[in-house]
């Protein structure tokens, strides 16, 4: 069986109409992954047997009408804690780790009945841009198997991106849904930061951290986020802002929708091919009825050097408990406390780890502080200022998500300053708290480009109404890539 | 030479709330090794703190008792660093926007009273606890979270004896607001000391050294006496004090070196991202401050002014807080508030003592103390019959029914105790001669006749009166 | 190059704050990548920043959290088998509790 054209509403239907029931789903799930998935690698734990259990559980209670994720296979990113499924944030680390909790989104992924297949490949926690960074694997592209999947959530863009899920949740510091999305085309969600819980995330740079949801169509997408999204007592960050139904609203209609294209994130540095697929897409908008006007963001250039120094500072106190002595991988032949430090950290923790670890550390160390930490929040006050002006006369913002398609596995691995450039256009957004998406918009040699629409705090509803519009009234997200989805 | 000593002191005061600062587990002594922990305590990978609302009233109740301002933004800090006893290698703390600051509290050394000052007051979480052993050492987590307030003091202390009266007076204040039992020896308060020396007229503070964690008020003492002195033999000398960490060691009475500090820890202090900033506002201040109960100095007024006790008394009852709430209790009870305060600081007292238990820790209760009191009051007993019935109380009975039921009341009717008196008096000629010729002693041995004709329950005052009258009537 | 930034000391320093060792070669090219990254943040020295506040978390400073999430101050013990699990994570336990090689510096805790 293979359900890689049909979107959750249609897949619901057969589930309600037992067309098909949870464990033909789940069974069906797995035979296509191993297929699929020793070409791209885009898992790394699997939970067949516990799965196959809990599919069988559904069908024999019956799927819920009202619950549309019931029986629907969905994966999680390895930074995200499953209970009792091995979770490793794709390090050395945490390489036999068992989490003794779930994560709040995933307690909500169990209570909607969504069935957990397993977890997904990323960098390895959460920091690179092209999954490289895994302990464990190199996951492919499945546009062409030659180049990365982008990152962190890399596994999960090509879990969905290949047909092996319909629905994926990752999560994005910088840009770590928005980048893979687009250069696997799929949609991604970074949510307002408080819109999602991030209790049971591992925790990469905690001021910017946000949960959301990788599918093939805007419509799924906000039905996914629909599951996980609202208030937590675990998070004291997390929001008590209403949640609206996402999904009401897709009606293709933007007209009068005035939306703003920042000169900044279409200049030079931009690939040519990436800047014509976003041009092109703002004549879609127009011809839509949608107004796109020039605007200026003129402290986001400085976003990436405040942004590597906030998020490395607050990941390497957050990773300073990964110690070897309460959980975790501890080094052997130890003689003494501090060798179980400094000896279990070094040997646990791969190369970019280390690096940000060394970053924060020394931003946050004593005579230095005031000119990189605390100058990095006032930059970062600076850049919010910059989105609420122009927020004060647009309903959202418009542009690319990286400045090239996806490159070729180590192309730029080696080279630190160059990976951390293409958050770019990614990173304003987590240092903002805003809502981010990406949507497939097009192509450049055959690599999908994605559309970043980036909104109002708490307003993902502009967003998922506006990526709508574009989608149905474009084919991009018809296409299917090479490997797993055109089968 | 003439040296200016100037002290400061770090106290750690444990909150007595029911779950932890960031966590839910119960805050509780003496529970079985990391019983009292969840995923929070230990630091597991994705959990995040849930700030308890209940800390930050306790904080907001003893920064009012320290009479420091509150600070109505207030946010927590991490402080970095790695050790078993700290899962997440960093506390959340206070740092740079501690809930309060700008307090005072009085002390008093040798009649003289002087404020002192308070830098600043913060909430922070407790680490767990190492146990140590040749070639390894054993973590507990159940202290881990455990919410504690630090307070800081101006270096405005200039003596031991004025960083004991410090002590005292801080541990008091604290006791009195009720979010802390605030017991050095069960931990839930810790001092840290630091002292330095200069010469008189200098304007510059000397170096400092500091002894941590110290027993009991008079170790402070005790260790800052000596270490004034040595710092003087130092610099007497024309050595140089050094920077460090001494510890003080009981036995002997002195300080040791544990280490020298070259340069400052670098904790890497910043914002903790985890935790939106609070922000307390009048109202909130308002509605807490309205439920801190009386601080010792107003209950002291009133025991004066109201009940008409000595200023010594009213000193003593106000030592501790559970001393004064068990008196005002009795007294609420009806019981005379001098003979509640003779017997609180007396018999009461002398049983603690003999027996080493805190009051709470008796069968004794307010109700049954003002009983007894009333009873005596009233002339219901005697002071001998108090006796038992003190003992009897001690034991948790209720006093006026088992009075009645042992038949103890006292005999004050004239008209009953006449026919008594008359018939010691028709047997004892005697004792009638010997008191016409002037011997004294003869009324004592008749009104013992008396006493022990109603089994001791005869009311001496109303004994004597009518014996007299029928003494001098013979 | 301008001044350096950051020297092989300094990273050692840096190193010793993480608890992080590295080898001779790792140090030269660690040395030489955060040397250019900080180059990198150096960047933001163009910004003019006076007066403007910093941002350190988003919550009601930026206006869109509102007030603190607290918890109300109750209890709620975890159970035993909660406590089995986490014990049976730790690498060494004995009697309930984490075994560590001894801690040497007994000055180490920061409180
Ligand atoms: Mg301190
Ligand atoms: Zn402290």
């Amino acid at each position: 069986m293979n359900y890689f054209d049909q979107d959750l509403t249609s897949l619901h239907a057969d589930l309600v109409a037992k067309k098909i029931s949870a464990v033909d789903l789940a069974k069906a799930t797995f035979e296509n992954l191993r297929a699929v998935d020793p070409q791209l690698g885009a898992f790394l734990n699997l939970n067949e047997e516990a799965v196959l259990k809990q599919a069988a559980d559904i069908d024999a209670k019956g799927i819920d009408p009202d619950k549309l994720m019931a029986g629907i296979p969905v994966a999680v990113k390895d930074n995200i804690m499953t209970k009792d499924l091995t979770t490793t944030a794709a390090s050395k680390m945490l390489e036999h780790f068992v989490p003794v909790y779930d994560a709040t989104v995933v307690e909500k992924m169990r209570a909607n009945d969504a069935v957990i297949i397993g977890k997904n490949n990323m960098d390895e926690f959460a920091m690179g841009g092209s999954t490289e960074n895994s302990a464990f694997k190199v996951t492919r592209n499945p546009w062409d198997v030659s180049r990365v999947p982008g990152g962190s959530s890399g596994g999960s863009a090509v879990a969905v991106a290949s047909g092996q899920v319909p629905v994926a949740f990752g999560s994005d510091t910088g840009g770590s849904i928005r980048q893979p999305a687009s250069f696997n085309g799929v949609v991604g969600m970074k949510p307002t930061y408080g819109r999602v819980s991030r209790w049971g995330l591992i925790a990469f740079g905690s001021s910017l951290d946000q949960i959301g949801p990788l599918t093939r169509s805007v419509k799924d997408n906000a039905a996914a986020l629909n599951m996980i999204a609202g208030y937590d007592q675990h998070d004291g960050t997390s929001s008590k802002q209403t949640v609206p139904d996402f999904t009401a609203g897709l009606d293709g209609n933007v007209k009068g929708m005035k939306i703003a294209l920042p000169k900044e994130y279409m200049d030079k540095g931009i690939d040519p091919k990436v800047r014509e697929v976003i041009e092109n897409a703002v004549k879609q908008f127009e011809a839509l009825g949608a107004t796109v006007e020039e605007v200026s963001l003129p402290h986001s250039r400085y976003g990436v050097a405040a942004y590597y120094i906030i998020a490395s500072s607050e990941a390497s106190s957050n990773l300073q408990r990964f110690d070897g002595i309460r959980y975790g991988f501890r080094a052997e032949d130890v003689k003494n406390l501090e060798d179980v430090y400094v000896r279990s950290r070094s040997e646990g923790f791969g190369d970019e780890v280390k690096r940000r670890i060394m970053l924060g550390t020394f931003s946050l160390s004593a005579g230095y502080y005031d000119a990189y930490f605390h100058k990095a929040g006032q930059v970062r006050t600076l850049i919010i200022n910059d989105f609420k002006k122009v927020f004060e006369d647009y309903d959202l913002i418009l542009g690319p998500v990286a400045p090239t398609p996806a490159f070729k596995i180590g192309d730029e691995i080696s080279d630190p300053i160059t990976m951390y450039m293409n958050d770019v256009l990614t990173i304003p957004v987590n240092l903002a708290g805003l809502p981010g998406m990406s949507v497939p918009a097009g192509f450049a040699d055959g690599l999908p480009v994605g559309l970043q629409l980036i909104g109002k705090p708490f307003d993902e509803s502009t967003l998922y109404k506006a990526g709508y519009a574009f989608e149905q009234a474009t084919d991009v997200h018809k296409q299917t890539p090479e490997v797993g989805g055109a089968n | 030479m003439n040296f200016v000593t100037t002290i400061g002191l770090e106290v750690h005061v444990e909150l007595k709330t029911n779950s932890k600062i960031f966590s839910p587990s119960p805050v509780q002594f003496g529970a079985e090794p990391n019983a009292n922990t969840n995923v929070i305590d230990w630091g597991y990978p994705g959990v995040l703190p849930t700030p308890n609302k209940g800390v930050v009233e306790a904080g907001i109740k003893a920064a009012t008792a320290l009479h420091a301002e509150i600070e109505h933004h207030t946010y927590f800090d991490r402080k970095n660093y790695f050790y078993p006893d700290n899962p997440k290698a960093y506390q959340i703390t206070q740092h740079e926007k501690p809930i309060a600051h700008d307090g005072w509290i009085e002390i008093e050394v040798d009649g003289k009273k002087k404020k002192v000052g308070i830098e600043e007051m913060h909430i922070e979480e407790d680490a767990g606890k190492n146990t140590h052993e040749s070639d390894y050492s054993y973590v507990d987590l159940n202290r881990q979270g455990t919410p504690l307030i630090e307070i800081v003091s101006k270096p405005e202390i200039n003596s031991p004896a004025e960083a004991y009266a410090y002590c005292e007076a801080l541990r008091q204040r604290i006791q009195f607001t009720g979010v802390s039992d605030v017991k050095m020896e069960e931990g839930s308060m810790r001092v840290d000391v630091n002292i330095s020396i200069r010469p008189a007229g200098s304007d510059k503070y000397g170096v400092k050294t500091e002894m941590k964690n110290l027993n009991s008020f008079n170790y402070v003492r005790k260790s800052l006496e000596y270490e004034e002195q040595r710092q003087q033999r130092v610099l007497m000398s024309g050595g140089k004090v050094q920077q460090e960490t001494r510890r003080f060691d009981e036995t002997t009475g002195q300080t040791i070196l544990m280490r020298v500090k070259e340069g400052s820890d670098d904790y890497r202090y910043f914002p903790e991202p985890d935790i939106p900033a609070v922000n307390i506002d009048d109202d909130w201040i308002k509605e807490v401050q309205a439920t801190i109960p009386e601080m010792p100095g107003s209950r002291r007024d009133r025991y004066i002014n109201q009940f008409g006790l000595t200023a010594y008394d009213a000193g003593v009852l106000t030592q501790t807080k559970e001393m004064s709430d068990f008196f005002d209790a009795t007294v609420a009870q009806g019981a005379d508030p001098k003979l509640a305060s003779n017997y609180l600081q007396g018999d009461v007292n002398a049983y603690l003592n003999e027996n080493k238990v805190g009051l709470l820790a008796t069968d004794l209760t307010p109700e049954h103390l003002a009983g007894m009191i009333k009873m005596i009051s009233d002339e219901t007993i005697s002071s001998k019959i108090a006796k038992k019935v003190f003992k009897a109380i001690m034991a948790g009975t209720e006093p006026v029914k088992w009075v009645n039921d042992k038949g103890l009341v006292q005999l004050s009717d004239p008209a009953k105790l006449q026919p008594i008196v008359d018939d010691v008096l028709d047997n004892n000629d005697q004792s009638i001669e010997d008191f016409k010729n002037g011997k004294d002693r003869a009324v004592g041995y008749l009104v013992g006749q008396i006493m022990k004709k109603t089994r001791g329950q005869a009311n001496p005052k109303v004994v004597n009166k009518l014996l007299m009258t029928s003494l001098k009537a013979r | 190059m301008a001044e350096e930034r950051i020297n092989a000391e300094q990273v050692q320093h840096v190193a010793g704050l993480a608890k992080l060792e590295f080898t001779a070669d790792e140090l030269g090219t660690f040395t030489g990548q955060l040397e250019k990254i900080i180059g990198m943040f150096e960047e933001l020295s163009a910004v003019d920043t006076t007066d403007v506040p910093a941002t350190m978390r988003l919550d009601d400073d930026t206006n869109r959290l509102g007030q603190a999430n607290m918890r109300p101050d109750k209890a709620v013990k975890s159970d035993e088998a909660l406590r089995q699990a986490l014990l049976k994570n730790a690498p060494e336990t004995a009697n309930g509790l984490i075994k560590v090689p001894a801690i040497i510096d007994e000055s180490g805790d920061g409180e």
